[in-house]
């Protein structure tokens, strides 16, 4: 087991705010891992830090080994792929230039990158005809396979995604969960992926992290987070969400 | 294929609608040049009021008989503007008056051979007196003065009711409103500044009831005036001469001098009345050469068609505006860019770009006029246009960077795209339609505003509109005042037109 992304002590604060208090985290290689928590709890904070679009407040991040500086981090970024909810579609770029963007920016020969876009295409199920819509034109469900394909463009090794079916209505995400499952597995992906949902999490995880309040509770498997708890908190949330879920 | 090359079709905009732009402001290089070389033709410069005018055709006339190419530059902005028009050698001579000299110039009690010493030291020379006198005057309704028994300017004493529309030149000089009424102890309150062609409606129609004139101005009779007799000699004489540069060539400064002692009072009043009759100085100008050569000069040298001033007034219009609006987008939308940062850069970028708006235009000619590299000159009207064009922009293009949504700027910078690259392919595209509609906004302005060049020599439409002001000609006011809405109108559509172009279709759903 090789951790492909290393959190060490890793804090942020807003003013008197505590987003997230020194926090270490292991992100295993090939493997989805899911963080879950109440909103506010810190897990988009986490994620954001990572690909830093905030600085930490202190701790080290480490990718493959080397440590994340901000003199680095454009060039690390190209091996980060990141999804947000809405989806974070360029509004004046068509389907397909949304995903080209970055591999134009560096210089990727046309032919290599024409080829990429079609195996993406295939692998998220996303039509070829749909490619030269604009934003507006697509679906909440085809904006979101969109996004992924722009993230997935340059082949990352680590792939964030931070709730990105949480806008969709229940079927379209029914059916992305099924496809995302599927490819993460195809690729064999590392994914580190953040819910609020747990059955999501569930469905997804191959190690769950629990977080509340800025800290991490627990990580483990389901399994583990049953059966142990190490909080109250970690069966109230489990309890809570399973009795919504059971009406 | 289509893919390929609809992809790119935002860069090619970026790439196309340069040359587009190159291709409309291409001329205006050339005229700059142009401007600058043909400084071998003598310029003339005249103030904006009829006699000034008249007086510059004139000296026109005389330099084109005697072979030497001349050209008018008419109506400039004032005293000030002309004086270091002349000092910058923008304007190679301008019909002015001694008290003018004496009070406004070299600020001091000299008489004429003391002014001739002291303007030499400014390179500048002086003809002889052309033979009249033209003093400032206070004038009154004939009716109203014949009524309250008012002759002299001391008689106003008696009434503190009158009220006074000064023009803003009078209320402001040395030898104007507040030494007079220091002078003569007059009690009116009641002054307000007016321009001082509209000032002889509103003392028609007794908004006013004194008024500030020329004594050899052809509206005291047209309008039945009286002139209040100065009777503490307040006034200083005002000898009308053409103040010229000592560099300029001998046999054009000979011919100006030509001019000494040949106009007086009655002539130059007859001459001013032809102006204002005909609106056409060049036809007053010929006047003056009949008296003078007898009826075998009589020539209509002057007759530029209608079409061909109307042409040639929006061309001008067109590169003062087009040129400045330009310098506008250029400068604008960088610091735009940087004030969309906010702190205390943006702060000062969109307080300067807003401070300027506020000034004036005439004052802020006034205050570039005696700047190095600016004078008299097509320079100076452009940089105005070009601060007064900098605030829609810089304030648009913040704005629209501004408004783009977190979550988007965010994307951009988790792509690990390069900060010019985010700038360049990403925000300001989202910002495009708000940057174009600060440009069309400046665009607009800037034609508007580039009547004021007028002011100072730099022609465009704001030429008939200066000079319609100043003969109170409704007609010739027009023939400024719709070409240039016109023009605004074109400018508008021309620019939605645009927005098609640059406007990204995606954000055009």
């Amino acid at each position: 087991m090789s951790a492909l992304v290393k959190l060490q002590d890793v804090s942020k604060r807003y003013g008197d705010a505590i987003a997230l208090h020194p926090t270490s985290l292991s992100v295993e290689s090939g493997k989805t891992t899911v963080l879950i928590g109440p909103s506010g709890c810190g897990k988009s904070t986490l994620l954001r830090l990572i690909i830093r679009l905030i600085e930490p407040d202190s701790g080290s991040i480490e990718l493959d080994g080397k440590p994340v500086t901000p003199d680095n981090i454009n060039v690390l970024r190209r091996r980060i792929g990141y999804v947000i909810q809405d989806g974070g579609l360029f509004p004046h770029l068509t389907a397909r230039h949304n995903v080209l963007l970055m591999a134009r920016h560096i210089g990727k020969p046309q032919e290599e990158m024409h080829n990429r876009l079609l195996e993406l295409s295939e692998l998220t199920r996303f039509s070829d005809n749909l490619l030269m819509r604009y934003p507006l034109e697509l679906s909440g469900g085809q904006r979101q396979r969109v996004s992924l394909m722009r993230a997935l463009m340059l082949s990352p090794e680590l792939l964030l995604l931070d709730e990105p079916l949480g806008a969709l209505d229940p079927l379209v995400r029914a059916a992305l969960q099924r496809d995302l499952k599927e490819i993460f597995t195809r690729l064999g992906q590392t994914v580190l992926f953040v819910t609020h949902d747990l059955a999501e999490a569930i469905y997804f995880a191959d190690e769950i992290v629990l977080m509340n309040d800025g800290r991490i509770v627990q990580n483990g498997t389901i399994t583990d987070l049953r059966a142990r708890p190490a909080d109250p908190f970690v069966s109230e949330f489990i309890n809570a969400q399973r009795g919504i879920a059971s009406v | 294929m289509n893919r390929l090359r609809k992809s790119k079709s935002f860069r090619r905009f970026l790439v196309s609608w340069l040359p587009d732009f190159l291709l409309i402001f291409s001329c205006v290089p050339v005229f700059l040049i142009n401007s600058s070389s043909a400084a071998e033709s003598i310029v003339i410069g005249s103030k904006k009021f009829t006699e000034s005018y008249v007086l510059g055709e004139i000296a026109k006339r005389i330099l084109t008989d005697a072979g030497i190419s001349a050209e008018h530059r008419q109506g400039m902005g004032g005293t000030i503007i002309l004086w270091e028009g002349l000092r910058g050698g923008q304007i190679d001579a301008y019909p002015e008056y001694t008290g003018t000299i004496a009070t406004e110039i070299l600020k001091s009690d000299l008489k004429a051979p003391e002014i001739r010493a002291a303007l030499e030291k400014f390179g500048v020379g002086m003809t002889a007196p052309l033979g009249f006198n033209n003093t400032y005057a206070l004038v009154m309704r004939r009716s109203e003065a014949q009524r309250l028994g008012i002759r002299t300017l001391s008689d106003l004493q008696r009434y503190p009711e009158l009220k006074l529309g000064l023009t803003h030149e009078f209320l402001e000089r040395q030898d104007g409103w507040r030494p007079l009424r220091e002078r003569y102890s007059l009690p009116q309150q009641n002054v307000i500044g007016i321009d001082h062609a509209l000032g002889y409606n509103a003392l028609a129609n007794g908004s006013i009831d004194v008024k500030d004139a020329y004594s050899t101005d052809a509206k005291i009779e047209q309008n039945d005036l009286v002139v209040l007799e100065d009777d503490l000699q307040f006034f200083p004489k005002y000898e009308a001469i053409f103040l010229y540069r000592l560099s300029a060539p001998a046999d054009a400064i000979a011919a100006l001098r030509r001019l000494e002692g040949t106009l007086d009072e009655k002539q130059m009043i007859r001459l001013n009345a032809e102006a204002e009759r005909t609106k056409n100085y060049a036809r007053a100008a010929d006047l003056y050469f009949e008296g003078r050569d007898g009826a075998a000069a009589r020539r209509q040298s002057y007759g530029e068609s209608f079409v061909e001033k109307l042409t040639r007034w929006t061309l001008r219009h067109l590169q003062l505006a087009g040129f400045s609006l330009l310098l506008s987008i250029i400068v604008g939308i960088p610091l735009g860019i940087v004030a969309s940062r906010g702190g205390a850069v943006g702060h000062v970028i969109l307080g300067f770009t807003g401070v300027v708006q506020t000034i004036p235009s005439l004052a802020l000619l006034a205050l570039l006029v005696p700047l190095p590299f600016f004078g008299i000159s097509i320079r100076t009207a452009i940089t105005a246009l070009f601060l007064y064009g900098l605030l829609p922009i810089v304030r648009n293009t913040a704005t629209g960077l501004q408004d783009i949504p977190r979550s988007l700027r965010e994307s951009a910078v988790a792509l690990g795209l390069s900060p010019i690259a985010r700038l360049w392919e990403v925000y300001l595209p989202m910002a495009s339609r708000s940057i174009l509609s600060g440009i069309k906004t400046s665009a607009v302005i800037n034609i508007g505003t580039a009547t004021l060049a007028a002011l100072i020599g730099a022609g465009g439409l704001g030429e008939p509109i200066i000079s319609g002001l100043n003969l109170n000609d409704h007609l010739t006011i027009l023939e400024g005042a719709i070409p240039a809405a016109v023009l605004a109108l074109l400018v508008q559509w021309f620019f939605d037109l645009l927005d098609r172009v640059l406007i990204p279709k995606g954000l055009r759903i």
